[in-house]
């Protein structure tokens, strides 16, 4: 029984970190090919067909590059801070439910690394964390340039997280749990959040796009400004685990809107197909359920890149404060309210 | 297991707290007490409760040391601009640090007993569906009271870091 336990976890470990990659890897396709497709151009199409190969050419690429040492006293942090990037954007994965239960040989598999009953302050306190890495990173630079992005990196994560927790509050108060395997699975056939909370949905969303340091909050990589970012003194693949953090960090926080307002692996007819079908099959289409409306916010996020241009700092910021945190916290008072008056 | 996690994290907790102190650089100091706060986090997560694990980290590692490192890394401080402290300074705070490591460690010692009786009866205390019962029943007033008091201080930031206006 214990080693069935560690055996299936192992594999679902692996399973997760590997369509991590594979997603993280494709984005940076996809968001060529649909900026592309924005511009009326055909994006890359030469490695492969299709340009399917474009992926590995450059992982390839960076791989064979010179890896550039600026001259810094802080080569160890230096070289640290991708990591910690790429192991914070990867860490949230472990409390997604990624389908209902599976029964497999008599055995019922919960498609779940970690089940804790506080996975909801868990993802928050790895997203806390994960700007550490872009911190560090921009500090052992020794380049002004790169520190200034740093910080603008730090305050905007610290901003907009406040208004994210405050979304989610009203989530939690209507699923009286944090736990996202009971907030997916009260979302059952279409009783999906989205629907409850719109507002908290729109919140969420911007500040996904903040915490992600996606256009139009891309303010750490300002060109014209910063010269790059907190990436100017990183080359080679040092730089490539920066922006594979970033593509990561896309995929888990559009799996947490998808679980969180879209209704996880759940669809209409569910219950009927599961009756029809069996179980197992019902299960499997929620999967397959969940990674689509995983792909269609992955769009959305590029679609928003290609369309909205960046702010500006002070607007970032007024956004952040003055309106975006007042309207969660009327959110939670309409919740709490429309929850009393329900029971 | 969980002994061998124990002396680990232990080690960790230790050996990061002594860094933190000793490091030249501020900001590899304030980088070893984050490390010092993680490992602080799996101490509480070993006992069992998840929801001081995460909020320690939450606070600590992802708000007041973000704020902290914020602070130092913009005032880029060196080891040239640190005032040597007179010898008297020095006494004294290890004076008080001693203090208070005497007043903490007698008052866990007194609470030894107590924590007998909880693993005895086994009765969950400690997830967050218990807690907010009995933050909001039977400690309802001191948790008021702390939400007021960090009411006032967010205030009081703000009015100070507000810029007066010019009187024209």
């Amino acid at each position: 029984m214990e080693e069935a336990i560690i055996i299936e976890k192992s594999v679902i470990i692996v399973a997760v970190f590997a369509i991590t990659m594979l997603f993280a890897m494709y984005c940076t396709l996809a968001e060529r090919k649909i900026a592309a497709w924005i511009q009326d151009r055909r994006g890359p199409n030469r490695a492969g067909p299709g340009g399917m190969l474009q992926p590995l050419a450059d992982g390839l690429k960076l791989f064979a590059k010179e890896e550039f040492m600026p001259n810094t006293p802080n080569t160890f942090l230096f070289v640290f801070g991708p990591f910690i990037s790429m192991t914070m954007a990867l860490m949230t994965s472990a409390v997604i439910p990624w389908g209902d239960t599976l029964e497999i040989g008599g055995r019922k598999v919960i498609l779940q690394a970690a089940d804790i009953n506080v996975a909801m302050l868990y993802v928050f306190a790895v997203l806390s964390v994960s700007v550490y890495g872009i911190m560090i990173g921009g500090w052992a630079s020794n380049n002004k340039y790169s520190l200034i992005s740093a910080m603008r990196v730090a305050s905007q994560m610290i901003s907009y997280e406040i208004a994210m927790g405050l979304s989610i509050v009203a989530i939690l108060m209507m699923h009286s749990s944090m736990s996202l395997r009971e907030i997916a699975a009260g979302q059952h056939e279409m009783h999906w959040n989205i629907f409850y909370q719109p507002l908290g949905f729109f919140i969420f969303l911007i500040c996904s796009f903040a915490e992600t340091n996606r256009t139009p909050f891309d303010l750490a990589e300002c060109e014209q400004e910063l010269i790059g970012g907190y990436h100017t003194e990183y080359s080679s693949m040092r730089m490539g685990f920066f922006l594979f953090a970033e593509y990561a960090a896309m995929f888990i926080s559009s799996t947490l809107l998808a679980v969180l307002y879209l209704g996880a692996y759940n669809y209409p007819g569910m219950t009927w197909a599961a009756e029809n079908w069996g179980e197992n099959t019902a299960n499997i289409i929620g999967i397959a359920v969940l990674f689509g409306k995983i792909c269609f916010f992955i769009f959305l996020y590029m679609w928003v890149r290609w369309t909205i241009p960046r702010f500006r700092y002070d607007q970032l910021m007024n956004l952040g404060w003055k309106t975006l945190i007042p309207l969660a916290i009327l959110n939670i008072v309409v919740t709490a309210v429309v929850l009393l008056l329900n029971r | 297991m969980i002994e061998i996690l124990f002396y680990i994290l232990s080690a960790v907790t230790l050996g990061s707290a002594f860094l933190t102190i000793l490091s030249k650089n501020p900001i590899h100091s304030a980088i070893w007490l984050v490390i010092c706060f993680f490992s602080i986090a799996g101490h509480y997560a070993l006992l069992n409760s998840q929801f001081l694990a995460m909020v320690h980290i939450i606070v600590y590692s992802g708000a007041i040391m973000i704020l902290m490192l914020f602070t130092i890394m913009l005032m880029n401080l060196n080891i040239s601009d640190e005032i040597a402290k007179p010898i008297v300074t020095k006494i004294i705070a290890t004076v008080c640090f001693c203090l208070i490591g005497f007043f903490l460690v007698s008052s866990l010692a007194q609470t030894a007993p107590a924590l007998e009786t909880y693993t005895q009866t086994g009765v969950d205390f400690q997830t967050i569906q218990v807690l907010g019962k009995v933050l909001l029943n039977e400690f309802v007033l001191p948790f008021e009271m702390a939400a007021i008091l960090l009411l006032m201080a967010m205030i009081g930031a703000v009015l100070i870091s507000k810029k007066e206006k010019k009187t024209a």
